[in-house]
């Protein structure tokens, strides 16, 4: 999970303080070669700044990558999903465009087919219940995350990307209570972010019923100062630790 | 450097990566949704990333089912249809009410998910895939490598002597399928990792 912010790479921590993290293009291209099993880039300011998605960033993003990129931020017309697509890319994480009244899922769905659309559901628990949030967290979704799971199950997607803003960039491990919820109530793969420190969260997020997990922090900071280094588990690791115990 | 690979436009494919793809392993590649550029093409790319009806209507509109009928049955130019482009190439879909090109006899089918509840659709991932017979395709491939699934719908498992790989996502189906010039596969070998750059390079040398 890669976070975009003008032409720099950030890490958020409850989806605030961004920190620096470098140059995503070169991020990915480390990232593509380290067979990374997706990268999901999402833009933090393009729904907030209301601007259109960067093109030309995306498709040189793209360019580097030889394994499947799922981008998020700012796209609200079916021109733009159709453009984005064009560049290099294979899923569109939709959030703030989700609850607006228009038919961009079901469009997209009937054009590009449903497995191209990923519902990105941002939540943060307020008073002990979870409320869903648009606008890199900063509009309360005004019906309970229910009813947002129910209309949810109507839609033409593919896929929910699930993040706890709680827990963003805590690494403290993800809400497997958040995860339960949402995983037995979605007819869709459920894929877990935030919060997640060691590969041994993994399996916790996967037998809460997460049908993948995410990370941010954990790929791209190293040791107990959080120093900038890109890293990733082998597949070897990922099968000794969190595979083979499911 | 191998001959120029020409990859059909649909009009709503992921047509950049697969691009990138082959130049990496040394081809040239070009996009077009021309029919005289498609009938006199040396090898081909049917893309695919969307819906099947949509598809088909793109291939009807551009005229381009006589020209890709011409290269493929008549020239005997080798194709390869990558997940909606390889559905493309059966009689039917689940998806919609079109007909493909019907160069195989299988149909395109919903994943069966009444009889194994927890199964999830659209079936995303990366997952091992057992090599049924050989291919040149598969060249240097062991038996379960991984590549990357993004569908919602899968090749019917009939016309078995034509069918070169399968997986398993709650039960076995076929995952990739050749006859003579034309190949097709499930998976995203653009989007595969080392494993799908392999597999590209072994198109572009056929």
């Amino acid at each position: 999970m890669l976070l975009l912010k003008g032409n720099g790479l950030y890490k958020t921590r409850k989806f605030k303080k961004p920190i620096y993290i470098g140059d995503p293009i070169n991020a990915v291209k480390i990232f593509s070669e380290k067979e990374v099993d997706e990268i999901a880039l999402l833009d933090i300011d393009a729904s907030l700044k209301k601007t259109i998605p960067n093109y030309q960033l995306i498709e040189d993003i793209a360019s580097e990558c030889f394994v499947p990129l799922t981008y998020g931020g700012g796209v609200s017309s079916i021109e733009q999903f159709k453009t984005v697509l064009s560049l290099g890319v294979e899923k569109i994480a939709i959030n703030s465009a989700l609850f607006l009244d228009n038919n961009l899922v079901e469009e997209s769905a009937s054009i590009f087919g449903k497995q191209s659309i990923v519902a990105s559901i941002d939540v943060r628990k307020r008073f002990w219940t979870y409320s869903a949030y648009t606008h890199g967290g900063k509009v309360r979704v005004k019906m309970s995350l229910s009813q947002v799971l129910d209309n949810l199950k109507s839609k033409q997607i593919g896929e929910i990307l699930l993040n706890s803003i709680d827990n963003d960039g805590t690494m403290e491990g993800y809400d497997l209570d958040l995860i339960e919820k949402v995983s037995s109530n979605a007819t869709v793969p459920v894929t877990a972010c935030g919060g997640c420190s060691d590969i041994n969260n993994f399996r916790d997020a996967l037998k809460h019923g997460a049908s993948a997990v995410a990370a941010g922090s954990l790929f791209v900071f190293k040791g107990s100062r959080n120093a900038v280094l890109i890293n990733y588990p082998s597949q070897s690791m990922l099968n000794e630790s969190v595979f083979s115990t499911l | 450097m191998y001959p120029d690979v020409t990859i059909v436009d649909l009009g709503c494919s992921n047509l950049r990566s697969i691009q990138k793809i082959l130049n990496r392993v040394g081809s040239s590649a070009f996009v077009t949704s021309d029919p005289q550029e498609i009938s006199t093409a040396k090898k081909l790319v049917l893309p695919g990333v969307g819906s099947f009806d949509h598809a088909v209507k793109q291939l009807k509109q551009n005229h381009l089912l006589d020209s890709l009928n011409y290269s493929v049955l008549k020239r005997k130019v080798p194709i390869l249809g990558i997940c909606l482009g390889a559905q493309l190439m059966s009689q039917l879909s689940d998806e919609g009410s079109e007909s493909g090109l019907g160069w195989f006899d299988f149909k395109t089918i919903s994943f069966q998910t009444n009889t194994f509840n927890t199964l999830k659709v659209p079936h995303m991932g990366w997952q091992e895939i057992q090599i049924k017979r050989k291919s040149n395709l598969f060249n240097n491939t062991q038996d379960g490598t991984r590549f990357y699934f993004l569908h919602s719908f899968h090749f019917s498992n009939d016309k078995l002597d034509d069918i070169t790989a399968t997986t398993n996502y709650g039960y076995n189906f076929p995952v990739a399928f050749e006859r003579d010039n034309i190949f097709g596969v499930q998976f995203h070998p653009e989007k595969s990792g080392r494993n799908g750059i392999r597999f590209m390079e072994n198109f572009t040398k056929i």
